[in-house]
């Protein structure tokens, strides 16, 4: 089953604020051999209420399943795949170059382009820090990885579906 | 009414209708068992030998009796000991609830004395759990407990907690029991699909699974299958569902299913599947499941849909209302030319002939089968005995079959048999094997202080049957720990138990062995000893098809 090629895609959950409910989303995931690529959670508007988001990767039908398998867990409110037509997506990175002289003014022209910040700054090495959806933050590191990137951090896909529409809470 | 958490706990079980607990104290437990002693007049508490032979108790309960099946075991060990109980019937979707103790909540996270995870620990193998943290929410958290475990695919739920909170005080106010969930109602645009489908049906095959019975679904199924002129086929879970002696009862299909019924399977045109989730070993390699078939699949459980097969029409929702539906509107059909063709399988394997001077497994199993009056409660552990079982035994009436099929958990029988006894106060056969019931033997000290009419039928071949089954049709005769070179007298040990243990080499023996059983109202061990060569056939070889089965 499921020929189609695998790809990531991001799903949205809205969950009840209760002690584990974390545990109880990645213990399915390791239940049923789904590979989280990413996660994020926080609180929304209500604070009861959380949202998460996860990106994974698999075929047509390993998703209909992990969307269905989400959301037949007591604590889980609501699940959305997040379609990338219709979806902000967002992803920070905070990363540190090993960069000085000569480097480090390609480097900071590089920040420049891809419209990051410079976060932190020392005699051999700078910290920035940039936003975006996950492919932009791959060719920025694509980019600077010849000066030498000492570290990273990512924080996870966050999405939020386009218009007024919303994912739960406004009925 | 201000009543303390372990009073509060009692209070919301009887007002969910519990009047049988089994379970086994400890020390993060006593503050609950003092309130059972007050109110051992109000709930029955079976004390089991082990906290596995609780939960399988509890399982076999709900089989048997379509409650929700309740037990109770300490913080620590108590708990782990709970979790192959849990697992067992959340793969077959039985509903329960699970009570355990636990450590004060100050003490939690200080690897104090019998501390586990138990909510950690519990989560994959139950359909929710809850650690209570406040008093004033128990009770609601119990009713709740109650409502998932029996609500759409039922569940085992598991409900910790902490010493503190079944000390501390709250208001309670009484309240009746949680009632299930109604089940989504299917699109009646698809049952009306699937209508169209099988009114084009030539060759039609109902095909059932645990859901059928989770649902109470056997009377509906009867009468779609006589409409419809369909043949019936089950999964293991699915063998009560129908009077096995109905005409248009093929029984099990798939690995060790009957030959009729596999074929009847692969050689359909529509496969009607009601609360089945074909699974591995009763589809075999599922390219070529029912390959010139369409399939309509019915499932309450969304997440079943599309999951191992890919059927034409998914209906997801209420089983009994689309059964009901379908029948309703079907107009009557005939099929003759599929009768024929698969009135001709079912005669295909050769009759089978009884040998003197020892027994043969299914001999054992014609045998209870003539004695034991047609609602009998039948048990099972798991391997060779179960197939054979589930190959040959005739079941007549929803529920009487207490198995495990998902997770086939050796050592499951004694519980569940004791489960079904306490759930029924009518005899109860467990058919399990010298190795089966080596994993659980200690429950039979259970069933005496009970005085459970329990007829324990061991199938004594000296080998773990189905192991050595596969090293010799696998593994070049490998016989690597199947065989078991025991010194064990069942008998004997019967005996020490306080049970009755009786012997049967042959025929005769096991006819007088078994007049004597079932003239008794307290256990009885009856060791059958048998020849260690017997495989269970036909097989289908894992991810094969019917062109690789192996009929003798």
């Amino acid at each position: 089953m499921g020929n189609d090629n695998t790809q990531q895609f991001a799903v949205s959950i809205i969950v009840s604020n209760q002690s584990g409910t974390l545990t109880r989303i990645s213990s399915l995931f390791s239940q049923r051999n789904f590979n989280i690529d990413s996660f994020t959670c926080g609180e929304t508007v209500d604070p009861e209420i959380s949202r998460m988001t996860i990106t994974a990767t698999g075929d047509a039908n390993k998703q209909d399943q992990l969307l269905k398998q989400i959301s037949k867990l007591y604590d889980v409110k609501k699940v959305e795949l997040m379609t990338t037509d219709n979806t902000i997506l967002r992803e920070l990175l905070i990363a540190k170059i090993n960069a000085t002289g000569e480097s480090l003014q390609t480097v900071l022209e590089a920040a420049n382009v891809f419209r990051s910040k410079v976060v932190d700054m020392s005699p051999d090495s700078v910290c920035i820090e940039i936003t975006g959806e996950s492919s932009k933050l791959n060719a920025f590191l694509t980019y600077v990885a010849p000066y030498g990137i000492l570290e990273y951090c990512r924080t996870g896909l966050i999405a939020v579906e386009r218009g007024k529409k919303c994912l739960y809470g406004v009925e | 009414m201000e009543l303390s958490g372990c009073q509060i706990l009692i209070e919301t079980l009887i007002e969910q209708g519990v009047t049988t607990i089994f379970g086994y104290p400890g020390g993060q437990v006593l503050n609950i068992y003092d309130e059972l002693y007050k109110n051992r007049d109000r709930i029955h508490h079976v004390l089991t030998a082990h906290e596995q032979g609780a939960s399988h108790a509890a399982d076999g309960y709900s089989r048997a009796s379509g409650e929700v099946g309740v037990c109770i075991a300490t913080s620590g060990p108590g708990a782990t000991n709970l979790i192959t109980g849990l697992a067992t019937a959340k793969a077959d979707s039985i509903p329960m609830v699970a009570i355990t103790g636990n450590v004060p909540m100050e003490l939690i996270g200080s690897d104090s004395f019998q501390e586990v995870d138990t909510f950690g620990l519990s989560i994959p193998v139950t359909k929710h759990s809850f650690r209570v943290d406040r008093v004033d929410m128990l009770a609601q958290t119990v009713r709740e407990a109650f409502r998932i475990a029996k609500s759409g695919r039922p569940g085992p739920v598991l409900v910790d907690i902490p010493k503190n909170i079944q000390i501390d005080k709250t208001a309670y106010t009484p309240r009746g029991i949680s009632e299930k969930t109604p089940d989504a109602k299917p699109d009646t645009a698809l049952l009306d699909q699937a209508l169209g489908m099988i009114h084009e049906s030539k060759r039609p095959v109902i095909y059932c699974g645990g859901g059928v019975i989770n649902a109470n679904c056997s009377e509906i199924i009867t009468k779609l299958t006589e409409k419809l002129d369909a043949f019936m086929v089950c999964s293991m879970m699915g063998l009560t569902a129908m009077d096995n002696d109905h005409p248009k009862y093929l029984g099990m299909s798939g690995m060790h299913g009957r030959f009729a019924a596999t074929k009847a399977i692969s050689e359909c045109d529509l496969v009607i599947a009601a609360g089945i989730r074909f699974a591995d070993r009763a589809t075999g390699n599922r390219t070529k499941f029912a390959a010139g078939a369409k399939i309509i699949h019915l499932d309450v459980d969304v997440a079943e849909h599309g999951k191992n097969i890919d059927a034409n029409l998914q209906i997801p929702g209420d089983l009994h209302f689309a059964l009901s539906y379908i029948a309703s509107k079907l107009e009557p059909q005939k099929h003759p030319a599929w009768e024929e063709t698969v009135q001709a399988y079912q005669k295909k394997p050769k009759d089978v002939c009884v040998p003197e001077g020892y027994l043969l497994p299914w001999q054992v199993i014609f045998a209870v089968n003539r004695k034991a009056p047609p609602d009998t409660n039948i048990a099972t552990d798991v391997g060779q005995h179960q197939m054979w079982v589930a190959q040959h035994y005739h079941f007549k009436k929803a529920r009487t079959l207490q198995t495990s099929g998902g997770l086939g958990t050796m050592g499951y029988g004694m519980g569940a048999a004791i489960g079904a006894a306490v759930a029924t106060g009518k005899r109860t056969v467990l058919f399990t094997g010298d190795g089966s019931f080596g994993m659980n033997l200690n429950e039979l000290a259970t069933a005496v202080s009970q005085k459970l009419p329990l007829v324990i039928v061991v199938f004594n071949n000296g080998v773990l049957g189905m192991i050595r089954q596969w090293q010799n049709l696998f593994f070049e005769n490998h016989f690597m720990s199947s065989n078991l070179q025991r010194k064990t007298d069942f008998v004997k040990l019967a005996e020490a138990f306080g049970a009755t243990g009786l012997r049967a080499a042959n025929g005769p023996q096991l006819e007088e062995a078994l007049e004597q059983a079932f003239a008794l109202d307290t256990p009885v061990l009856i060791d059958c000893l048998m020849p260690p060569e017997e495989n269970v056939f036909p097989m289908v070889p894992p991810n094969g098809s019917l062109e690789n089965i192996i009929l003798e």
